[in-house]
This record gives C-alpha cells, structure tokens and sequence, in this order.
C-alpha cells in the first residue's frame, strides 16, 4: 500500500468540478444541499480533508455522507461510534483462534525442522530463519477504519455520532483523519492508496477536542428555511401534492418556534408528509394532525403541550 | 492578498474565532481553490476551514461582514462638468494648485475607488489594525489622515483662501476634506470594532475573575451570565477529566502474551486463558454547599459552582444545607441554573447556620454514599455559631471517603475568626482553600482536583 501524494483535479465534466456541479449532483440523487454544504463538500475534495459535520438529530447530517456515496458511485463504509468504543472494534482485531493453532501448528513443525540441528546455535540460527508468522497480515481481522484505508477504488468513510465515542478514542483518529494512515505496533503503518472521503457526525453531546476539529472541515447543518425543506420534502416524497407541502411545511415551521423538548427536524418533516399520504390527505385539518402528532414530535409533554394549540397554529400561519 | 488574509484572521482571534497556524495555511490553500471571485463561495470557503463551531460560525459571519465591508466611499460627484463655463477662466488655474497633490486631485475628482485604495495603503503605513483601546480612536484617525496627505489638503486650501480667485475651490476642496475625515473616522470605527471589541470583553472576563464574589451586593446581575459561563467552561473541564476512564471497562480481550507464556509450562497447549484486564475506577462525588445566612453573598456563586458540577459530573450527589441538610440533586437536575438557585435558596436559604446538625444528618442518612472512591467537596465558611461542631461525624466522613476538600469563601486570615472552627475543621481535611474568586476557583479545579479527585 502506498499513499498517493498528488491530488489529481477532477475533469470538468464530474460532479466534483465546481460547487453548482456539486449541488446540482447531489440533487440528482435526492439530497437538497445548500451552498455552504455544497462548498464545504467541494473544499473536503480538493484540499483532502474530513468534514465535520452538526447539526441537531435528523438535519440530515448521515445523509449526506450516503447521498456523497451515491453520487461518487463508490462504497460506503460506516462505523457508529458509542461509548468505549475501541481500536479493536474500530481498526483490526486479530483472529486469536487461528493464531493458537498456528502455534499449535509451529510447535509439532519445529521438531522436525530444529531436529538436524548440530548445535544449539545452529538450531537457532535456522529459527531465526524461519518467517514469523504470528502477527501477519493473514491473522488480521479488519474492521471498519482498516477496511477503509484498504479499498484501493477509494470509498466514503462514515464516522457516526464521534461525541459518543471517549476521548481516547478521538485521539486515536488523529493520525487516520490527518495523514490517512494507521500504525499498527506489530506490523508498522498501513497507508491508504487512495484517500477516502471522511466524514464526522456529531450532535454535539460532548465538547470535541481541539486537534480533532482543526483536522477537520466543519459544516453546521442548521434547521431548514421554509423554500428549502418545502424542497426536501417534494424531492423525498414526489407524490404529495404542493399545497399539503406548503401546509405542513409551515406548520412544522411553526413548531419550531415553540418551546419544546425536541423540535422537528427535516426528518420529521419528511416521515410525517409519508404518513400523510398514506392516510390519502390532501390537506391538513386539525383531527388529521391531532392523530399523527407522534410523527413529528417524540415526546409525551410536547405531544401534550402542542395538542391543545393545533387549531390556533393551524391558523396562524 | 496574503497580508489581507492575515489580518483577517487576527480580525477573527480577536473576535474569539480560534484559528490555529494550521487552520490558517488551510485557508490560505482554500482560497489558492476557490479564488476571489465569487463572493459566497470565497466566505463559505474560509468559514468551513476556521470556524469550528456553530457559534464560531456566527460570529465568522459577523467579522466577514464588517472585514470586507467596502462601501464607495461617500464623496460628493464630480463637478468640474457641471460648472457654467463663465468660470473657465479659473479653473486651469485653481487645479494647478492642486496639482502637487494626487489626494487632492482624487477628491476634485471624486475617484472613490482611488481613495479607498489610498485610505487602505494609508492604513497598513499608520498601523490602523494595531488599535485596541477605544481611547486610541482620534488618534488613529488623525494617523491615517496624516498618512493619507491630509496636510497637503490643508496647505493647499489655506493657499487657495489667500487668493480671491481661490476661494472656489477652497470651499470645494473643504467640502471634501470633511468628508474624507468622516470616512476615515467610520473606517477607524470599523477596525476598532474588529480588533479591540474582544479584547474588552476578554479584560472584563479577566476583572470579573479577580472579583471577590462574596463582596458586598454579590456579583452585578451584568455579570452573572459571564459569570455563570465561566464557571460552566470550569465544571466541563473538570468533567472531561472524568470522562476519560469512566467508561473503560472489563473487556473480554485474549492476552495473547501472556496466554502463550502460561502455555509454556503444558507444553505449548493452551490450557489458561489469559485476558486483558483493566481496573474499573468509580470516582464519585458528594458536594456539600452551605446556604446559610453567613455565606448569603457567596451562595449564588458557590451554588453556581455546584450545579454545573452537577451537569456535567454523572455520578454526584448534592447537598445543601443551613441548619438542616437536604439533598439537592432532583432540584439541580430538574431545573435552569437560576431557578435551581433560586429554588435550593427558598427551600433552605438563609437560616441559622449549625454544622454540628448538618454533619449529623448527613451521618445518619447519607454516610453510605462515602467509599473509598468518593470524594468530597465542602462548599462553606466553617462559621457555626458557636454551636457543637461535631468534629467527630467530620473525622467520621474523612475517614470513610477518598479526600475530603474544603472550599471556603473567607480568606484564610478570617479563618478561626470569631464563630469560625475552620482550623479545627481543616485537620479532617486533605486540602482546604479560600475559593473566593473565579480565579481561584479555576486553580482549584486544575491543581487540587486534579491531584484529589480519582480519576
């Protein structure tokens, strides 16, 4: 494996050419971006860098990196991270069973090998000889960041919710996100041929230490202007119709403005005009929304804060 | 461009946008990308490579706005075509007196471009960007004028008043001037609240800190927020510390090494499985904060301390006391900062202090939450009011914990002072502190915790 140092520029025909290729690309397969995102993107290609990405749960901060994938027509590997999340769950593992019985193996082999020895010192020499197998790549079980670097094509790397993972855990990317490339103390260091596309979530439940963020691109994905997830939701769900769009749309704007425990995301958005259509509305009426309240909002005290006020939010758009 | 670059993030440190020279040559190659052409591409550019979080996001927007803000400047048109021909006659003559000077020939001329350009190189020559008082205002102005050639101006309005047929174009030429200066006066403003406005906020950080918070009217309610926001920035610190071995626990790795040597002695068949173990420490916390009446001034301050500490610590137990001893934890967990503070304060606020009766109901409900691994952090000025201190109970709870840390809002030369047994309080203490100021308070939480507090 080696590290391939020039960045070659893309051709001006691929999505990758220019920002307004970028969005127009990723709307192609169904991800509405913004200009910052579409920037953001473009700047991770051509300066080889991961990104960061914000944002509260359900902006669409994983779906990005899957809609990158699409566009890129390249594999996507992901990895979820969670507390105590470690190397070995993260990087490789090695295959215990098989190395105990390769020194099963080697034990009854180097009778047979070490019995002609004259010496001691000549036996030693020949063990010398023989290839320590042990720590091999062959025993090497790799997990999701080790498979990452080995896909030659290149591919989307996804590292999901990294403010779960522990501290340790975030040092330990450093040396992957910044030079794309891991050590391994009885190997040496794996470098990847082609450098994946990173990208990090976070939903900012801890603090991110400051090396990782400055290894980083950093994208916030805010909660959407009504034109644009009015978008969103016709992209995602191109059946409904464009006055329901409008309708709940701004109704769901307007929950935003509440004072809840957690407010409605685009995912929201997008489950609930699903719902809709399932139900075969065509516009929005106070017992239609009353009985699926739970599609946008995941608590029981903002199901029953918001439920008295329908009529007058229905109404005050 | 490189220089405009640079001072643009020094525009950003000052506004609080932490950019490393890492980020900075990030930039610097974004830009090599994207070019200056496109306005929102070249903002969106540097914002994805420096800012590193929503509100450095925010306020990147707001420096960018006022950095490159280049209005045309407001000069009054040309009106050399608009004048009746009558005058002519003078005309060659009067801009023959201005001839010796470019500054002046732009403003008859009314080229904004060309005096924005010249105010710019001015600026770099005059050290505008160096102003970081708002006193330095004037002065900084009349530097850049001074740069700018406002002196020639001057002479050459002086010279054209002396002559009658001059008096046109000295009142023309004055015209200008004034709104040259205006220019350069919004021009200096605008540096100045690039440059300077955050390092006034950072000296007032810096004042509210050294601040003694049990000082009489306790903390200005201006300061509160800021207040409330260092100490938070202090307890999350402290609380990452703890993250850090918390969650490691035993995990069911083979010990290859050590399996292997084991089997040694069976022949290389591997009889025992070794595994990798680590040990699992349990820090915990129990927080005592005195409410009474004597540490009225302090209790917000130590309170505040206590419910951030609460936030971002997962295993705390909070007390607070006066006379009688309460758990605090349900009111700290469910409620804002202020209402916590101010609901703990009404609940048992302000009364009769009496250690004695407070150690004797922590000892009796609460002594099994001590073990080896708690430690314990008393909030409190040690005054009793000459009741029964039971040192005893307080031996008791220096025995059964990890470390016992005293925090006290009095400075060590009031301690033992009239109704105070803070020295007789202290020999069951492993560390005991004055902590009346957020300085301290930060020490505190670096040297002492760090050295008490498990990991």
């Amino acid at each position: 494996m080696t590290i391939s140092t020039t960045a070659t520029r893309p051709p001006a025909t691929s999505p990758l050419a220019s920002v307004d290729a970028l969005i127009a690309g990723l709307g192609s397969v169904g991800y509405i971006a913004s200009r910052r995102i579409a920037t953001a993107l473009y700047m991770a290609v051509n300066l080889q860098k991961p990104i960061l990405v914000e944002g509260s749960a359900g902006v669409g901060k994983t779906e990005l990196a899957l809609s990158t994938a699409k566009l890129l027509n390249l594999p996507l590997i992901r990895m979820q991270c969670y507390e105590g999340l470690d190397e070995s769950k993260a990087l490789y593992e090695w295959k215990y069973g098989k190395q105990l019985l390769y020194t099963q193996i080697l034990k009854d082999r180097m009778g047979e090998t070490l019995a002609d020895a004259a010496t001691m010192d000549a036996a030693m020499d020949r063990l010398h000889g023989m290839g320590d197998l042990f720590f091999s790549e062959p025993f090497l079980e790799p997990r999701p960041l080790m498979k990452a670097l080995k896909e030659d094509g290149g591919c989307v790397l996804l590292i999901d919710e990294i403010d779960k993972s522990d501290e340790a855990f975030e040092a330990f990317l450093l040396e992957v996100l910044s030079a794309y490339q891991v050590s391994i103390p009885e190997l040496g260091v794996v470098v990847a041929k082609t450098p994946p596309f990173v990208f990090l979530t976070s939903n900012n439940v801890r603090d991110l230490g400051d090396a990782l963020k400055r290894r980083c691109l950093h994208l916030h994905i805010p909660l959407p202007e009504p034109a644009l997830e009015e978008r969103i939701v016709a992209t995602r769900v191109p059946d409904i119709e464009a006055t329901l769009t409008k309708q709940l749309v701004a109704f769901v704007q307007t929950l935003r403005t509440l004072d809840l425990r957690k407010a409605p995301s685009i995912s929201e958005t997008v489950d609930w005009a699903r719902a809709l259509i399932l139900l075969h509305a065509d516009s929005l009426d106070p017992a239609m929304v009353r009985d699926t309240l739970n599609v946008i909002l995941k608590f029981e005290q903002d199901i029953q804060a918001v439920e008295p006020q329908i009529v007058e939010l229905l109404a005050r758009r | 461009m490189q220089h405009t670059l640079e001072e643009f993030i020094r525009a950003l440190r000052a506004a609080d946008v932490r950019v490393s020279p890492a980020e900075a040559i990030d930039a610097a190659r974004a830009i090599t990308v994207t070019g200056y052409g496109d306005r929102e591409l070249f903002k969106d550019a540097l914002c994805v490579s420096l800012a590193k979080s929503p509100d450095e996001v925010e306020r990147f927007d707001a420096t960018f706005e006022t950095f490159f803000a280049r209005d045309a400047l407001a000069m009054p048109p040309p009106d050399d075509g608009g004048r009746p021909d009558d005058s002519a006659d003078d005309t060659p003559q009067s801009d023959a007196a201005a001839e010796g000077s470019a500054l002046a020939q732009m403003l008859l001329a009314g080229d904004a471009a060309g005096l924005a350009q010249a105010m710019e190189q001015a600026a770099q020559r005059a050290g505008v960007a160096e102003i970081r008082l708002s006193t330095q205002r004037s002065r900084m102005t009349r530097r850049l004028l001074d740069e700018m050639g406002l002196a020639e101006i001057e002479q050459i309005i002086a010279a054209a008043r002396r002559q009658a047929e001059g008096r046109a174009l000295a009142e023309r030429l004055d015209a200008r001037r004034k709104a040259l200066v205006a220019e350069a006066q919004a021009y200096v403003e605008r540096q100045h609240s690039l440059y300077a406005a955050g390092s006034a906020r950072s000296l007032r950080e810096e004042m509210l800190a050294k601040k003694a918070l049990n000082a009489d009217g306790g903390i200005d309610p201006v300061d509160l927020a800021m207040m409330q926001a260092l100490v938070k920035r202090m307890a999350k610190r402290l609380a990452d510390r703890y993250s850090r071995r918390r969650h490691i626990a035993n995990k069911g790795h083979l010990d290859v090494r050590k399996t292997l040597r084991k089997s040694m002695a069976h022949g290389g068949v591997p009889f025992e499985i070794e595994w990798k173990i680590k040990k699992i420490d349990k820090p915990s916390i129990v927080a005592i904060c005195d409410v009474s009446k004597s540490v009225a001034a302090a209790a917000q301050f130590l309170l505040t301390f206590l419910y951030s500490l609460n936030e971002v610590v997962e295993r705390l137990d909070a007390f607070a006391f006066s006379g009688r001893m309460i758990s605090v934890n349900e009111i700290l967990d469910e409620n804002g900062v202020e209402g916590a503070i101010l609901k703990v304060l009404q609940t048992i606020g302000f009364q009769q202090t009496d250690y004695g009766r407070a150690l004797q109901d922590f000892s009796e409900q609460y002594l099994d939450r001590l073990d080896r691994h708690t430690t314990v952090i008393i909030l409190g000025d040690g005054r009793s009011n000459f009741a029964e201190p039971r040192l005893d109970l307080m031996k008791q709870i220096h025995d059964r914990s990890r470390a016992v840390i005293w925090l006290n809002p009095e400075p060590e030369s009031y301690w033992s002072q009239g109704d105070s047994v803070m020295h007789r309080y202290e020999r069951f203490c492993h560390v005991a502190k004055p902590c009346n100021t957020l300085a301290q308070l930060e020490r505190i939480v670096e040297d002492v915790l760090r050295t008490y507090v498990p990991h």
